[in-house]
């Protein structure tokens, strides 16, 4: 009476919890000087690569700086110029329209998910605002709001709502009618079924939703700052780009990069302990 | 048999729309099942043996025709009523302790802290899932996740348990395992079960009563005492006059099956 299983047993036949057998698998079958070295050497390519096309002849060098160049300037504007309150000024607007938008976004989502027949209702129209670029809105947010501060946080909170309502609403859409017949034959009331069941499996697509909202707002962000904004990274791209200093424009792109790969490091993390229980956590 | 009635299905008809058709699952159904008893009711796929269950269980409700348990009308959903389905049903953020919780934690169950412990730990124990209580439903096998589904009906204590051919995804060895770890909770702690199954060795290895019901429209075609006494084992698997009962009851089936086919390909060509 015992059956062949899957799960992962220490050295003395102990019974480990999955997540802390996963962890020490990964650590076990690669040295950590492996971990730290598979994840940096993509990067040391990048920049051999970066080199060698400088190099090559293939281009004009006036129009493609050396990484030391852009790192040597990254590093005066961010000791002289500032560069850092730009990022922070960038990083505030993202943050504040994505929680904007995916506060909104989750029980939307969630009631068109849950609600068949209304999300069978107002799905075109959710399809129809989600295909318009949030880029398409700016000068019509401009007549409405100006080019203050409001201005790009609607924006960004519209980038926000609608692609983190689409995940949220087919997420929940695909939740098994199962485990809510289950709760209900084990005496669950709907308050219950809601806390119990229907939190619990919600909060994996809540995260995905956050996620990939979060991609959508920093490029719609960008493109805003490029039309109307004093500070932000995009507006030091477009100063940048008024007086062709390229090496600066580079330091911009990487420096945005930089920020929303960590942004995004950082709720990848925050998914894989929150929702540990799922086989494999939906990129 | 002098035992008290629990349930009865009293002269039940039922049918549901599929588009423009109208599909009839159950017609004049009367049965009645007695405290203590296992019942398990045997019919081709696509019958309405799952309806049964879901009239029970309160998820449905017959268009005509009176269901009662213990005399009462059957009401909304609730854990008087346990129901083991075929996916077994475990809740994937749960380990497998906090399964068997989850009923007993609800407002309905009243369970205090401790109480909740123990009965865990009892359930972990007799599934001899003890050494997995922290693992969750993915790390588990199916044999595993059905034995978690059944502690956590049983847990909750349910005057009646419906089962919907709960280990019909399982394959043939750990079904047999499966279905003496069913006899096993039984005899620990008799519930009065209603058991749906396709198969029938598996119905007359469980039950102390099978029904084979008809084809849609489902009506009993015939009802069947096991006489095998209780506890019983695999050598009564084995035994010629089991084996025998087995194949009666199987051509009888055959034919029923034969029947759900021609209907079905009668559909196809209208």
């Amino acid at each position: 009476m015992y059956d062949p299983t899957t799960t992962v047993k220490d050295d003395r036949g102990q019974h480990v919890s999955s997540r802390r057998a996963l962890r020490a698998k990964r650590w076990t079958s690669e040295p950590w000087i492996t971990r730290i070295g598979l994840s940096v050497l993509p990067w040391f390519v990048l920049i051999g690569l970066w080199y060698a096309l400088r190099y090559s002849g293939l281009v004009k060098p006036a129009l493609v700086p050396t990484p030391t160049d852009v790192f040597a300037t990254f590093w005066r504007l961010l000791t002289q110029k500032g560069l850092a309150y730009d990022a922070f000024v960038s990083s505030a607007r993202v943050v504040a329209g994505l929680a904007a938008g995916i506060a909104l976004a989750v029980p939307v989502g969630f009631m068109l998910g849950w609600y068949r027949s209304l999300g069978r209702f107002l799905d075109p129209l959710v399809n129809f605002f989600r295909a318009l670029p949030p880029i398409a809105l700016i000068p019509l947010v401009i007549v409405y709001f100006g080019i203050g501060e409001t201005a790009k946080i609607v924006i960004l909170f519209y980038a926000a709502f609608f692609s983190g309502v689409i995940v949220m609403y087919e997420g929940i859409a695909q939740i098994s009618p199962l485990y809510v017949r289950v709760a209900r034959t084990l005496g669950a009331t709907d308050a219950e079924i809601f806390q119990r069941v229907i939190v619990p499996l919600s909060l994996p697509h809540v995260l995905t939703a956050l996620r990939v909202a979060l991609g959508v707002t920093w490029a719609t962000l960008v493109a805003a700052e490029l039309v109307a904004a004093q500070r932000g990274l995009g507006a030091v791209i477009q100063n940048a780009s008024n007086y062709f200093q390229i090496s600066t424009i580079y330091a911009g792109i990487a420096c945005i990069g930089i920020i929303a790969l960590g942004m995004d490091t950082i709720l990848r993390a925050l998914s894989s302990r929150m929702v540990s229980w799922q086989d494999r956590i939906t990129r | 048999m002098n035992a008290r009635r629990r349930l009865v299905f009293d002269d039940v008809t039922h049918a549901y729309h599929d588009g423009n058709r109208t599909v009839s699952v159950l017609e004049a159904f009367s049965l009645e099942i007695h405290d203590g008893e296992f019942v398990s009711v045997i019919g081709p796929s696509g019958c309405g043996k799952t309806t049964l269950l879901n009239i029970v269980a309160g998820f449905v409700s017959p268009q005509s025709g009176h269901v009662t348990l213990d005399g009462a009308a059957i009401g909304a959903p609730g854990s008087d009523r346990g129901m083991v389905f075929q996916d077994y049903g475990v809740f994937p953020w749960l380990s497998a302790r906090e399964n068997i919780a989850f009923g007993l934690r609800l407002r309905a169950n009243r369970r205090t802290p401790a109480e909740i412990a123990a009965i865990c730990d009892h359930y972990l124990e007799i599934m001899g899932l003890a050494e997995f209580a922290d693992a969750f439903p993915r790390s588990l096998s199916g044999g595993m996740r059905q034995r978690l589904a059944l502690a956590r009906s049983y847990a909750v204590q349910p005057r009646f348990l419906l089962m919907d051919e709960p280990f019909g995804a399982l394959d043939a060895q750990t079904r047999s395992a499966m279905q003496n770890v069913l006899l096993q909770l039984q005899a620990e702690d008799a519930k009065t079960v209603l058991f749906v199954t396709h198969s029938v060795e598996e119905a007359l290895y469980l039950s102390t009563r099978v029904v084979a019901v008809s084809a849609r429209p489902t009506r009993v075609r015939r009802v069947i005492d096991v006489p095998f006494a209780y506890p019983r084992t695999d050598a009564l698997r084995r035994a010629p006059e089991f084996q025998e009962l087995v194949a009666e009851l199987s051509d009888l089936v055959m034919q029923e099956y034969a029947a759900q086919q021609r209907q079905f390909s009668s559909i196809e060509q209208s």
